[in-house]
């Protein structure tokens, strides 16, 4: 499976350069057992409730289902919900360097095929639900990650990444044995900053003199920091050869590199989205310190109960740390002993004693 | 009089046949990809070549247009011989630096916009400048020098939109501030579409016309041609050969700065995080595709476009992932490369053995080691 998708990779460069389009590893199925079968989902297991005549639509950001992160989070809330209430789902995905329409185009092929509701994956359809909304009033749309398109049938799906990212923050600078972290943001966008300014802030909160490594693979409108695991394996590693042993990584699909070079280096690494311990390759799990989960599975599985119940939610839905939408895992065992020194910061955190930013401090 | 319009035909033939060999091949070996993946390829081409809804027309077009402006900056390149892969880079530091003249307003209106408009051209032949002074100056190859700059393009545009950005309270998107509706550059319905056909298509046809006119029929554009095919032939004739490459670099430039303003005035009307990206890449390809010539490049860019508005429902309608367009994409642009130099052979030696039997010998002079260079050498 590896070595065909890293072929798949390198098929796809040599033709990117030809074609002028960005090579992703789309082929790249999450080997969790999750359902690869794009859009058949539902007829999985026997617990499973026969679909009925109702469908989901999802559009995915680029990197899509099998990301082991981010889209797959998204994935895993509505083959959950399609099975448990009986949903037919079909799926979308957006290419690197995609023109707007494109993404306009996907919703209203949803849309016309009378699929509702519509699932938007990422901010980047902020624009496109926008005008796709008002075109099908009689359409339901969920857009994740942005209240910048807001109307009668948008729920607007929104986390507060820095406040679980402060959490994995405080947990590196307590396992941090070098007194020396770092972070790997996939694209310098607003939104990651989010993720570094709480990682940074839950660090210095454990220990104000430690030193944090901050890294971000591409610059806007260069997304391809979110599907490149050489990237982030490149990033990480010179972290790791500077003298940092744990590294935080908020890049989606390069985030596979950060954890080969973690476990090349003798180093720790955090997962992000999904409890990677569980999502991302078996050969590189022991290095996975945790993950800063954020639960976009959660919010999907809510919103699509609730449409199974007949009411539909709209408007803004923040998870936050007080409803467990953001957190931290502990699969693997590795930050147990600290969980007790974690909640204490979380409940500090819910109860307003502490205030973490939103965009780094420099 | 007859054998003249013979050689007209068989020209003609042979110039329609190359794209057809080519597109032949990708459908050929598009279908052996899906058949070996063992998806549905009659599904796939049924959605691929059915006729589009008129909105996914207007799409076509307007992606078409923003190809369109990227090809011909490449071909500018490409007649002189010099292989400008910093369109990329060029087109958005251009559409950054149009996005923040015309979202200040510091003219009213249309006035604003043409302002914009001749900042990104001056903007992006600057850039592509660079290049062309290291070459002349230094011999710094523009493949290595366009590259680099792409990356500092990234890197000043990046840096430049966080300092002067607006972002909202909460938003995960940036962008630059808005253009006025005033100096937005208005759309033309096409019957049934919902969307509008973007305005600035006119002005990607002038920008066509223009180059057409300019390479094929000016002293200006056959010097450039001459050097592309010759340099020390063209400074034998007196062509300023240093002089030429700047001045081509700056004219390719000068279009790649249009690039992206198609979409910045008809449709996004600010520069964001999300602005598209690429569309430099592309054009290498639509310029290879259309073989550097204004019509040819239409097509090119107008088979692209269309190529991947078709392809973008697959993975709903049919489920399979559209990528699959990236293949066709890019056995397209190698088939036509390969098949144009075969088919060129062929004609080159059709024409010989012609000339054989017009000069009475029956044979076919020159035969054998064929190639495109053999006509030049028989006229010396």
């Amino acid at each position: 499976m590896r070595r065909t998708s890293q072929l798949v990779v390198v098929a796809g460069m040599s033709l990117a350069l030809a074609a002028g389009c960005g090579s992703r590893t789309d082929t790249e199925e999450d080997d969790t057992g999750s359902n690869g079968e794009t859009g058949e989902t539902g007829d999985n297991g026997d617990k499973c409730v026969e679909p009925g005549d109702m469908t989901i639509g999802m559009a995915y950001d680029v990197g899509g289902r099998g990301d082991q992160s981010f889209n797959d989070s998204a994935a895993a809330g509505m083959d959950q919900a399609a099975c448990e209430f009986g949903f037919n789902t079909e799926e979308g995905e957006a290419a690197d360097g995609e023109p707007e329409s494109a993404r306009e185009e996907r919703l209203r092929t949803f849309a016309d095929a009378e699929i509702d509701p519509i699932i938007a994956v990422g901010f980047a359809y902020a624009p496109s639900v926008a005008k796709v909304a008002e075109e099908y009033p009689d359409s339901n749309f969920v857009l994740i990650d942005s209240a910048d398109a807001t109307g009668d049938n948008i729920t607007n799906v929104l986390f507060a990444e820095e406040q679980g990212s402060f959490l994995v923050g405080a947990a590196a600078a307590m396992k941090s044995e070098t007194d020396q972290i770092g972070f790997v943001g996939g694209v310098n966008v607003p939104l990651i900053n989010k993720f570094e300014a709480g990682y940074v802030a839950g660090a210095e909160a454990v220990n104000p003199e430690i030193e944090v490594d901050v890294q971000y693979l591409t610059e806007p409108p260069d997304f391809s920091g979110f599907g490149d695991p050489a990237k982030g394996r490149t990033a990480s590693q010179g972290m790791f050869d500077g003298g940092a042993d744990i590294v935080y990584q908020a890049a989606g699909g390069s985030g596979a590199g950060v954890f080969e070079a973690a476990a090349a280096s003798d180093g720790m690494a955090i997962g992000v989205d999904s409890d990677q311990y569980v999502t991302a390759d078996p050969s590189v799990q022991d290095v996975i310190l945790t993950s800063m989960l954020k639960r976009i599975d959660i919010a999907v599985y809510d919103y699509l109960s609730e449409v199974d119940a007949g009411e539909i939610p709209t408007g803004e839905q923040v998870y936050d740390l007080s409803v467990d939408g953001v957190g931290y895992s502990t699969s693997g065992g590795f930050v147990d002993d600290i969980t007790d020194d974690l909640d204490d910061y979380k409940q500090q955190i819910i109860d307003g004693e502490i205030e973490v930013p939103t965009e780094p401090a420099s | 009089m007859s054998s003249a319009l013979q050689a007209r035909l068989t020209r003609l033939g042979l110039l329609l046949a190359a794209p057809a060999l080519a597109l032949l091949l990708a459908y050929a070996v598009t279908t052996l990809v899906l058949e070996i993946a063992g998806d549905p390829a009659g599904d796939v081409w049924d959605q691929i070549l059915s006729w589009p809804e008129p909105r996914n027309l207007v799409n076509i077009i307007n992606a078409g247009s923003v190809y369109y402006l990227s090809g011909i900056a490449v071909a500018i390149g490409f007649r002189m011989n010099l292989f400008n892969i910093g369109v990329d880079g060029q087109y958005r530091i251009a559409a950054f630096v149009a996005a923040v003249v015309a979202g200040e307003a510091w003219l009213p209106g249309y006035l604003n916009t043409a302002f914009a408009i001749v900042a990104a051209m001056a903007v992006g032949a600057l850039w592509a400048g660079i290049a062309g002074l290291l070459r002349v100056t230094r011999g710094v190859s523009e493949v290595i020098s366009t590259i680099m700059l792409n990356a500092v393009s990234t890197g000043l545009v990046a840096y430049l939109l966080r300092k002067l950005a607006v972002r909202e309270e909460g938003s995960n998107d940036i962008g630059t501030r808005e253009i006025p509706s005033d100096s937005w550059i208005g759309g033309f319905p096409l019957p049934g579409a919902s969307n509008e056909v973007y305005g600035f298509v006119i002005i990607a046809a002038v920008v066509g016309i223009a180059y057409s006119v300019v390479i094929n029929r000016t002293r200006f554009g056959f010097d450039l041609r001459a050097t592309g095919q010759s340099e020390t032939a063209a400074v034998a004739s007196g062509v300023d050969v240093k002089r030429m490459i700047v001045i081509s670099m700056l004219l390719s430039g000068a279009v790649a700065g249009l690039v992206g303003l198609p979409i910045l005035f008809g449709d996004a009307y600010t520069y964001g995080v999300t602005f598209q990206s690429g569309l430099g890449f592309a054009g290498i390809a639509i310029a290879l595709l259309g073989r550097n010539n204004a019509i040819g490049i239409v097509l090119g860019a107008l088979l692209f476009a269309f190529l991947e508005e078709q392809a973008n429902p697959l993975q709903i309608v049919v489920g399979v992932s559209p990528q699959i367009v990236d293949i066709m994409q890019g056995v397209i642009v190698l088939a036509v490369v390969i098949v144009y130099e075969v088919v060129a052979r062929f004609g080159s030696r059709l024409e010989q053995r012609q000339a054989g039997r017009d000069l009475g010998t029956g044979g076919d002079a020159g035969a054998g080691r064929g190639g495109p260079g053999d006509k030049e050498v028989a006229r010396t």
